[in-house]
């Protein structure tokens, strides 16, 4: 188990001779060791995983280094493995790899090849550190490293300045939330004295109870952090601006794993969540109103890649419902199918504008269905996995489990039920436009070029993935598979009741009415829906949904502005202002009194005379 | 002995540096080089006389008439800062090599006399003889900024040497009350720091002393709102004059805080604590702002150093284990951060010839390896975890919480400000097209790689293993809080050994 | 022996010493306000003897013997000193003095 710590190393190795040799190496040799390393620290994971599951151990700790010790604050730098990170671990190398494979053809020609794999090979080192730290502090290194490495690729074509604001502007963003994060680390450590998760973890179960203030302002703070990462309401809005950087950067960052990374540590510190029943009430309600909000705006976008964003946002909604009403298990499930999926819509989306010449907008592709099978039917498979159509796809088995869970649970609950009904129809319908738009009807741009096997296999592999990837886990009624559950069993030992089956018959209905309602509309009424659709008063609204809710107006005019005009008020430093004051004073009275010395004699003398005469007549009188 | 050849072998490499002026302008520079080189094994052989907590001592009459007496003393806190001195100056001789052509005797004069002046303070354990090298210290710094400084440099260096000097002279007067007090209260007048660290003193005077103390120190560190010379004097200062401000002679302020303020006036410390953890959350969030608004760089991390050094007053009157330490630590990681970011701008405006930030920019296509730097110091000045910067901010923010929930939570704002003003400033210079008139330039050189990776470096090796400092550091940290607020030293957390194993005072 | 009373020959010095006071106030010229002074001193050195011949002491004497050696050591600098503005300003003008005003 000792080899655990090389599957973070390796990343990081790569990426550290990346950076070392800058531009040095021929774009082969970057591609070997920026793909190679990954690969290889997916092979050691694979290999991890089933010494581990055939191994007697619940979980193992590795120890590397104590990192500070000043009285009892002492974290260590410690790797953790049990099931559920065991699956991040899995999920994070393999997903990790397939999407570098692709990024070699796709980042082909570019001036920054090789700072490109070095950062992407940081982040998956920061991200394998996030998943398998066994202290929260580790884990707040690896949540800032990939913050950073976000940062780093967003910004990638830095010379656009547009680029750069999307890439501060996310890492800002997040860094709110992380603030919040980080302060929820102070207050574990002060009053459990300890931040190692698992001592963590059972301390609070017993020093606090359920509902008590500690437990609940430690969960709020930790659930910021988790939703500035996450991208949800209301830290939602730096992931669209974030699809700024390279395609397979929003693949890999953007959906399959450092957006999940907040619903991760909700599931890792989820002990703690259930001691704070109304924190894990606002889990739910934000998941829901997140879901509702980015379905919508992704519904009225026109970039390939904003929809897919927005989608993304909405599926994490989906996850934090889940966590909302305690499906654990049932959210690290959709993480992990999300992962396949939406790595795949990425990729696919990313194999279409790579032969468009860099066309982003829906509107003008149209006809591709022919002329880029590889890209549609991947496109297709991920769709429908988003869509959950019944059976066939993973998405819909995920989607299930999370919908169903929300029923068992009743009460409230049923409200978050309705709000994830009501998106698994827009989802269905958001997606379907795209696709009927862009695969469909007359061929607008000619697409140029041909796909090399390096983007054929990731395709394949994900799109395999994204519709079988689903049958860990199965309802009662569709076979009663429980391996997923069964594995997580450890960390999540309470399962939630199974769902009736006329509910899942009702998901799977919804779900297809969404895909016919996109039929009839974007495809049998097609130009004429959409010219409806442009008409002023429908436009309108269209625009305040795909501005996502005009959430970014909202904060400029709210925090953004005032902030900078205090920022520029200030600008001279108004405590400086004083100082400067003492030394005009000084200046100005300088200058009145030096306009007595006249230099003349007679003046003198007349002072002099008068002060005498003044001087006698007071002595003289007293 | 060791320890008064580490004063002796600056100040005499600095006279030969303005001895060797002249029609060669590199001998004054490899003088101060070997100078400071060679004080390095000195340091060394200086810690292998353990006394007690002390790693060295050195006691000699100067004027006993008056009772002063040359006292030197090494222990973990002043090691770490002399080393940081060493290092720092070493890099400030290499970083002038090209900028300063003019008077090059005179200069390096100027700068091992502040070296000496420094090292001095961080040793000497006689009072007079501290505020003596207080002023050592300063003078050449004024000289440094008024004759080889940018363009509003006489402005910036009256400025400079007005508030040094009027804080000096409270310092003076404080330092004088106190060993009156002392005469009277026990009949020898002395300047002797153990023996006046016991003076019985009535509650207001111990106040007044402690103020006059406190507000020297307050200045030279810039701690709001004592700030306003340090923007005006780094901006303006040569780049060695801003690193060697920036990393070593901002902390002899929080050094004298520790060692003086807190040491001799245990009890008004303590009582004064909260305004001055209030003041220092307004400086950290005060400087962060007036950073967002700077268009100069240099301005920008003048301010920025403000924000930093906030943490550290605040580090330090939250009086627990974690908070002390934390601000001693950033003590040395700003020195590190904010002097590798004053580098950079140096070298930036070396090529460029502007430090306006609406002037650069695009500068990432031209010089990748120096903003690829560059942008390594600015996240580890950001406080990324990994990198050093992040180290002593959360070991204070995590001790100052334990004391009080708001100001750690208010202080932990400053993370978000310190990543929008970095960023800012980083994109402004990097990102975007290149202008016309940048094209071309040449990034680093080798001597300039030979300056900058060793401190970024650090900053890495510090933020992996920052145990390689707290191990030294702490057992004069824990001395400190057992003499001020030993509550606290257990306060936090009962039961639990505060201080390592066999460090006993 | 028929003697002036004491009041008029005070009120004479200081009539003489208003004089001179106005005349150094009033004229311009230096070699004006240098006479003037001369004055000025004379009326002090009257009150002198006017108050040794009443007191029948001669400490006042003496101290106008001082002052007349002190007005001529005055007058020989002074003079130089005129000599000198007239060279380097080429007028008498006190007024045209003024180099040293603040």
């Amino acid at each position: 188990m000792a080899f655990l710590v090389l599957v973070p190393l390796l990343p990081l190795l790569g990426s550290a001779l990346l950076i070392l040799s800058e531009g040095r190496l021929p774009p082969r040799l970057v591609a070997l060791v920026g793909v190679g390393s990954v690969a290889l620290s997916a092979v050691i994971a694979t290999w991890l995983a089933i010494a581990f599951l055939t191994g007697p151990d619940q979980h193992v700790t590795l120890t590397l280094w104590q990192w500070v010790r000043i009285g009892a604050f002492a974290p260590t730098v410690s790797l953790y493995l049990d099931p559920l990170s065991l699956v991040m671990m899995l999920v994070v190398t393999i997903i990790g790899s397939l999407i570098l494979l692709y990024a070699v053809d796709f980042m082909a020609g570019d001036e920054g090849y090789s700072r490109f794999f070095a950062y992407m090979d940081l982040f998956v080192a920061a991200m394998l550190l996030l998943v398998l730290a066994g202290d929260l502090l580790a884990l707040y290194v690896g949540w800032e490293g990939v913050g950073l490495c976000s940062y780093l690729l967003i910004g990638f074509w830095y010379q656009d300045p547009a680029n750069g604001l999307a890439a501060r502007k996310a890492f800002i963003v997040t860094r709110i939330g992380d603030t919040g994060f980080m302060l929820g680390l102070f207050l574990i450590f002060t009053q459990l004295h300890t931040l190692q998760i698992q001592p963590v973890l059972a301390q609070a179960q017993t020093s606090w109870h359920v509902g008590s203030l500690a437990a609940t302002l430690a969960a709020a703070l930790l659930l910021t952090g988790a939703i500035g990462k996450s991208a949800q309401v209301p830290l939602q809005t730096w992931l669209p601006d974030a699809m700024a950087g390279p395609t397979p950067v929003s693949a890999l960052i953007h959906a399959a794993t450092m957006v999940t990374a907040g619903v991760y540590l909700i599931a890792r510190t989820h002990t703690l969540f259930a001691l704070a029943p109304v924190v894990l009430a606002a889990v739910g309600v934000i998941g829901t109103i997140t879901l509702l909000i980015a379905a919508f705006a992704a519904l009225n976008q026109s970039d390939i890649k904003r929809i897919l964003a927005y989608s993304t946002i909405s599926q994490i909604g989906y996850m934090f419902l889940a966590l909302g009403v305690g499906a654990w298990s049932a959210a690290v499930f959709h993480l992990m199918v999300h992962a396949f999926f939406k790595a795949l819509l990425f990729l696919a989306a990313g194999a279409i504008t790579m032969r468009l010449h860099h066309e982003h907008n829906i509107f003008r592709m149209g006809g591709l269905a022919k002329r880029l099978p590889l890209a549609f039917w991947s496109f297709l498979i991920g769709s429908a996995s988003l869509a959950a159509l019944p059976l066939i796809t993973a998405g819909f088995y995920s989607k299930d489990a999370i919908l169903s869970a929300a029923w068992a649970q009743g009460g409230g609950a049923l409200l978050l039920w309705l709000g994830g009904i009501v998106t698994a129809f827009v989802t269905a319908l958001y997606i379907f436009r795209a696709v009927f738009i862009v695969f469909f009807g007359p061929a607008k741009t000619e697409p140029s070029g041909r796909y090399s096997w390096r983007v054929a296999v990731p395709l394949t592999l994900l799109s395999v993935l994204a519709l079988i990837g689903g049958l860990v886990e199965t309802p009662p009624a569709l076979g009663g598979i429980t391996l997923f559950s069964r594995l997580l069993a450890p960390v999540f030992p309470n399962a939630p009741p199974p769902a009736p089956v006329a509910l899942i018959l009702f998901t799977a209905f919804i779900s297809l009415l969404g895909l016919g309602l996109a039929y009839a509309l974007y495809w049998q009424i097609g130009p004429r829906f959409i010219a409806w659709s442009n008409s002023p008063a429908i436009a309108a609204w269209r625009r305040f949904f795909a501005e996502g809710w005009a959430f970014d107006a909202l904060y400029h005019r709210l925090v953004v502005a005032p902030f900078l005009a205090l920022v520029r008020a200030n600008r001279g430093d108004f405590i400086d202002q004083f100082y400067t004051g003492i030394a005009w004073t000084c200046r100005w009275l300088h200058q009145r009194l030096g306009a007595l010395q006249t230099g003349r004699i007679r003046w003198y003398a007349s002072w002099i005379a008068a002060g005498s005469v003044v001087t006698i007549a007071v002595a003289v009188l007293r | 002995m060791m320890l008064l050849w580490l004063i002796l072998i600056p100040f005499l490499g600095g006279i030969l540096a303005w001895a060797f002026r002249g029609p060669h302008a590199d001998a004054p520079r490899w003088v101060s080089i070997a100078a400071l080189a060679l004080d390095l094994p000195v340091l060394a052989l200086a810690c292998r006389a353990p006394s007690g907590a002390w790693l060295g001592r050195l006691n000699l009459p100067w004027i006993p008439q008056l009772g002063i007496n040359f006292e030197l003393g090494l222990d973990g806190l002043s090691l770490l800062l002399v080393l940081l001195t060493l290092l720092l100056g070493i890099v400030s001789v290499i970083i002038s090599w090209t900028e300063i052509t003019e008077r090059t005797g005179f200069f390096h004069f100027n700068l091992m006399m502040s070296l000496t002046g420094t090292i001095a303070v961080f040793l000497a354990l006689d009072l007079f003889l501290f505020f003596f090298a207080w002023e050592v210290m300063l003078v050449p710094m004024y000289f440094l900024i008024a004759l080889w400084g940018h363009e509003r440099r006489i402005y910036a260096a009256i400025k400079f040497f007005l508030f040094t000097q009027g804080s000096g002279l409270l310092m003076l007067v404080a330092i004088l009350a106190l060993a009156f007090v002392h005469q009277a209260k026990t009949g020898v007048f002395t300047f002797d720091y153990f023996a006046l660290l016991g003076t019985p003193m009535a509650w207001s005077t111990e106040f007044w002393i402690m103020l006059g103390f406190f507000i020297a120190f307050a200045v030279k560190l810039a701690a709001v709102p004592f700030h306003s010379w340090l923007p005006d004097a780094h901006t303006e200062a040569p780049t060695a004059g801003s690193v060697l401000l920036a990393a070593v002679l901002l902390k002899v302020g929080a050094y004298g805080l520790i060692r003086f303020n807190m040491a001799l006036f245990p009890e008004a410390s303590k009582h004064f604590a909260t305004p001055i953890m209030v003041l220092a959350v307004i400086g950290i969030v005060y400087g962060a702002v007036c950073a967002i608004g700077q268009r100069d760089v240099k301005r920008l991390v003048a301010y920025s150093s403000v924000s930093h050094l906030g943490f550290v007053v605040l580090g330090l009157f939250a009086l627990t284990q974690q908070a002390v330490t934390g601000g001693v630590l950033q003590m040395v990681n700003h020195g590190l951060a904010t002097g590798a970011l004053f580098l950079l701008v140096g070298m930036v405006y070396d090529r460029t010839h502007t430090r306006q930030l609406d002037q650069l920019g695009g500068l990432a296509s031209v010089m990748p390896w120096l903003l690829g730097f560059f942008l390594f110091a600015v996240f580890a000045s950001a406080g990324l975890p990994g990198l050093n910067g992040f180290v002593g901010e959360f070991l204070v923010i995590v001790g100052t919480f334990a004391i009080s929930h708001w100001l750690g939570a208010v202080a932990s704002i400053a993370v978000v400000l310190g990543a929008i003003y970095l960023l800012w400033s980083y994109q402004r210079v990097a990102y975007g097209s290149v202008r016309d008139e940048h094209r071309g330039l040449r990034d680093v050189s080798a001597r300039e790689v030979m300056v900058i990776v060793p401190v970024l470096a650090l900053l890495l090796v510090f933020g992996v293993y920052p145990r390689l400092m707290t191990d030294s550091v702490d057992p004069a940290t824990a001395r400190v809080i057992e003499h001020v607020a030993p509550d606290h030293a257990t306060d936090v957390v009962p039961g639990v050994e505060v201080a390592e194993p066999g460090s006993g005072a | 022996m028929m003697t002036a009373p004491l009041q008029h020959a005070l009120y004479l010095a200081i009539f003489l010493f208003a004089l001179g006071v106005t005349g150094v106030l009033v004229r311009r010229n230096l070699l004006f306000i240098l006479m003037s002074i001369e004055i000025m001193l004379n009326a002090a050195g009257l009150a002198f003897i006017t108050a040794a011949a009443r007191w029948g002491q001669a400490d006042g004497q003496v101290m106008f013997l001082f002052i007349l050696s002190l007005a001529a050591a005055e007058v020989s600098v002074g003079l130089a000193l005129i000599i000198r503005i007239r060279h380097r300003l080429t007028t008498l003008d006190a007024d045209a003095a003024n180099l040293m005003q603040g």
